[in-house]
């Protein structure tokens, strides 16, 4: 069998062939996202169908994302940049890689503290990082805070995620932000004297160890229970809505968000999505598809996200998590928190 | 023409085909160097900062971590891929024939989709855990640096066990033939000759699990262990320090350089020559049966229990087949379209490498075969720097409006850095084996140097070339930041849509493509069965 050089010949010129294809690209919008895509396919399908604006996703994970777009610089064809947690976002407008938007219509329908200040980004979904425990072993009256889960009563029943994850990352950050680095650190220390196990690579990983009974109480993102909820409505596990309490700052909540990018090929169409997600139909389905909270307070939620009950956010600008999450990480390293 | 004029006319190339070849080399290697030249550009920017609070909390357990995974890894797949394989090809027991292919499979599952079946399975909420406690024994805990080597061994040992068990099917009934009749045990023959002279193909298929490994982010992510790797991205997503990751991939780069060189040296002095012989597999006697069990439950851990649980996810989340067709073509023809590229530029660098005396090219070919033991990520931005900054000159220079996209042949440049490695090792294999006196009679003959190429060289490698292309295949299936950052818009492919899910825990929904994957992967196996099998009836 003579496999070279006809075979394999074939082969390479079949591996050049693409380079000789013209790559013209029809005037439509491009949006680099680390959201996942089917969490805004059936949003930007509808989009095309009331508008007629095509849209190119091109998913991948937020650093890279970022540093694709500083290495395209003004040859980038990226319109929109979605990210799932305001530490992303803010870095990305910290490096320069977003434009500013002013629109009426995205200050009337964004709560001021889910965007950035210079309105470069904007938070379309909220997720709410919040308690979760078995219901059958604890009794809710002994949960108050996310820094009471380092006290000894916790001792060997706390689980809690990686701190790679920049959910995390960003929920220390807001600590850190309100009641100062040492009196975090302490909290920190509670948290890893109290673990049961060693951190989880994701959320539903702490929430199928409480239903194991390795620990009782962990930290998540609501839609991550939601998730469990649906496929198990008796679900023995229950969400606590911690700092709720008199002068205490409220549940840590993040955004997954937009901005316009610097070099955007069409801002005009990018802005008229932006706005377009940022109104009643869009930001119900935003929100839904994930059983996230809807960014925009006139939307109502989803019947299952709201019978999860009401509670009061942390009203802390979240651009704040980005300004603080490289001192958060360091400190999460500091105690150990891997 | 007389044969004496003939043979100084071939022995002396002369410095053009010398230069000629040289250059060819350097071309095949070129993307690997503006690779190295984007890691050494972050030297400019230094962040001591980064530095000195990584220095402090991550090294110091990182390098332990990773030398202790190195070490189980490099132990774990190098005595697990030469058992399998010895078995295979010099024993007789039940089921042989189909553990000969078998045993490849688990290669096609994805080093992530192993890691978390693993953990779903084994961790304190599992099954098996629960199960135990429920009999109050308790389970170590998975998630732990030997749950991390016990996964990354059952996926990485098919490199070994694939190259292995061509050195031991070629030459080890005549071996061993010739050991007894020395006087040796069949055993003391398989150590203290067979072994030794498979020697080579082991230390290869043992490197690039150990290039692998160390790139790996995915698996040890899972584990909860922290590596070498994952403070590389620590620095750059978590503590936004592109230039701190960038300037530990280089210190990574140099010791995986070190470590070939190391390997390269220790086999340089030795030849090894294959001899032809019919096959006369020993008898195990009572043990068959044992042989059968150690092959069977290798491929149920590391193949049968992942692709059940696949499907059973695939099936709870009913993903729409039609769905994943297109995604299933575009993988398959990526994945066809590399191994060919990857394969024909490995082919011409090993055997310019051979033609060619002298120190210089053996570097280069060192130097190609680095882009496997840097993280993907990595990788991939060190190629699209590059390419992202010249389109953006090009467009100053030329008053252009050219836009950046990621291109079919971008990508497949880029597949073809990072698995250099994967197809240059069973090829370099093949010819060491090849006798020196074959080159020194194509001369004799007065054989042009294309001829040379089709009569001498080729021939011999064509088994190689397929086993090279079927193991570029297979990880360009798996291999998911490359793709992801380099595919132009629109070529979603399996892996793709993996990440998509898995990144926000959907393992369901991830089931399906996972499972498409697995099964793509195994197409050139089937593949390379038939091809062998046709051989083995060649020869008898």
């Amino acid at each position: 069998m003579r496999l070279f050089p006809r075979r394999t010949l074939c082969l390479t010129l079949l591996a050049l062939a693409p380079t000789f294809v013209s790559a013209a690209e029809p005037p439509t919008l491009v949006v680099y996202s680390a959201r996942a895509q089917q969490l805004i396919e059936p949003l930007f399908a509808r989009y095309t169908a009331e508008t007629g604006v095509e849209i190119k996703v091109l998913s991948d994970s937020e650093g890279a994302l970022m540093q694709r777009l500083q290495a395209e610089g003004k040859a980038s064809p990226a319109d929109l940049l979605i990210t799932v947690d305001a530490g992303n976002l803010w870095q990305a407008a910290e490096r320069n890689l977003l434009q500013a938007t002013d629109s009426t219509v995205l200050a009337e329908h964004i709560p001021a503290h889910l965007r950035d200040p210079d309105n470069r980004w904007f938070g379309l979904s909220v997720r709410a990082r919040t308690l979760v425990y078995a219901s059958d072993r604890v009794d809710a009256d002994t949960l108050s805070t996310y820094e009471a889960l380092g006290d000894d009563a916790w001792k060997g029943r706390l689980c809690l995620r990686t701190s790679q994850k920049v959910y995390n990352q960003s929920l220390v950050a807001m600590m850190m932000a309100q009641q100062g680095r040492e009196a975090t650190e302490a909290t920190l220390r509670g948290w890893i004297d109290n673990l049961a196990a060693t951190p989880f690579a994701n959320d539903t990983q702490v929430m199928e160890a409480i239903l194991a009974g390795q620990c009782d109480v962990g930290i998540v993102n609501t839609y991550y229970f939601g998730r469990l909820q649906s496929e198990n409505p008796d679900l023995p596990l229950k969400l606590f809505f911690p700092n709720q309490g008199d002068g205490e700052r409220g549940v840590h909540v993040n955004v997954s968000g937009a901005g316009i990018t610097r070099h955007a090929p069409h801002p005009e169409a990018a802005q008229a999505l932006l706005e377009w997600l940022s109104a009643d139909e869009a930001q119900a389905l935003f929100a839904s598809v994930n059983q996230e909270y809807p960014a925009n307070p006139d939307v109502p939620m989803d019947p299952q996200v709201a019978a999860w009950g009401d509670f009061r956010q942390d009203l802390i600008n979240v651009s704040e998590a980005g300004r603080r999450q490289v001192d958060a990480v360091k400190l999460m390293d500091r105690v150990g928190y891997r | 023409m007389s044969a004496t004029a003939e043979i100084a006319v071939t022995r002396r190339p002369g410095n053009r085909s010398g230069a000629v070849k040289i250059a060819l080399a350097l071309l095949i290697a070129a993307p690997v160097f503006a690779v190295i030249v984007t890691l050494l550009a972050s030297l400019a920017r230094f962040e001591p900062t980064v530095w000195t609070h990584l220095l402090t909390y991550w090294l110091p357990e990182v390098l332990g971590n990773t030398a202790l995974i190195m070490l189980g890894v490099g132990l774990g797949v190098t005595v697990l891929g030469t058992a399998l394989a010895a078995l295979v090809a010099l024993t007789e027991f039940p089921g042989r024939r189909v553990f000969a292919v078998a045993l490849l499979l688990p290669m096609a599952m994805p080093g992530y989709v192993l890691a978390t079946v693993v953990i779903g399975q084994l961790d304190f909420a599992g099954p098996l855990a629960t199960l135990l406690r429920a009999a109050g024994l308790s389970m170590p805990p998975i998630r732990s640096v030997a749950g991390l080597v016990l996964t990354l061994t059952l996926t990485l040992y098919p490199y070994v066990y694939l190259v292995a068990r061509g050195a031991f099917a070629s030459q080890g009934a005549r071996t061993l033939e010739a050991a007894r009749l020395m006087g040796f045990a069949p055993w003391q023959a398989f150590w203290r000759v067979l072994l030794p002279q498979a020697r080579p193909w082991i230390l290869g298929g043992a490197l690039l699990a150990l290039m692998e490994t160390l790139a790996d982010f995915g698996t040890a992510s899972a584990f909860g262990v922290t590596t070498f790797t994952t403070a590389i991205y620590r620095a750059w997503f978590a503590l936004f320090s592109i230039d701190v990751a960038l300037q530990l991939a280089l210190v990574m780069l140099v010791l995986v350089a070190l470590l070939v060189m190391a390997e390269r040296l220790s086999r340089r002095r030795a030849r090894f020559v294959s001899a032809q012989g019919a096959q006369a597999p020993l008898s195990l006697g009572r043990w068959r049966w044992a042989a059968t069990g150690l092959c069977g439950g290798v491929l149920l851990l590391g193949f049968g229990l992942p692709v059940l649980q696949l499907g059973h996810w695939a099936l709870s989340a009913a993903v729409p087949i039609p769905q994943l067709l297109p995604l299933a073509g575009r993988s398959l023809a990526l994945a066809a379209m590399a191994a060919g590229l990857t394969v024909t530029a490995a082919v011409l660098l090993a055997i310019v490498a051979r033609t060619t005396p002298g120190r210089r090219l053996a570097t280069l070919q060192t130097v190609a075969t680095l882009g496997y033991a840097l993280p993907g990520p990595l990788l991939a931005l060190g190629l699209f720097v590059p390419y992202a900054g010249g389109i953006q000159w090009l467009n100053q220079q030329f008053g252009l409006a050219w836009m950046v996209h990621g291109g079919v042949s971008l990508l497949l440049l880029a597949y073809a850095v990072r698995f250099m490695a994967v197809a240059h090792t069973p090829l370099h294999a093949q010819l060491m084996r090849l006798s020196p006196s074959v080159d020194d009679a194509a001369r004799l003959l007065g054989v042009g140097r294309l001829a040379r190429l089709q009569t001498v060289y080729l021939p011999p490698l064509n088994l190689a070339m397929l086993t090279a292309a079927l193991l570029v295949f297979v990880d360009v299936m798996k291999e998911m930041p490359i793709t992801l950052m380099m595919r132009p818009f629109g070529w979603e492919t399996l892996a793709v849509r993996v990440f998509e899910f898995t990144r926000e825990g959907q393992w369901a929904a991830a089931g399906a493509p996972s499972l498409a994957i697995v099964a793509v992967g195994l197409l050139p196996v089937l593949l390379l069965t038939r091809v062998f099998n046709r051989k083995a009836a060649d020869v008898t």
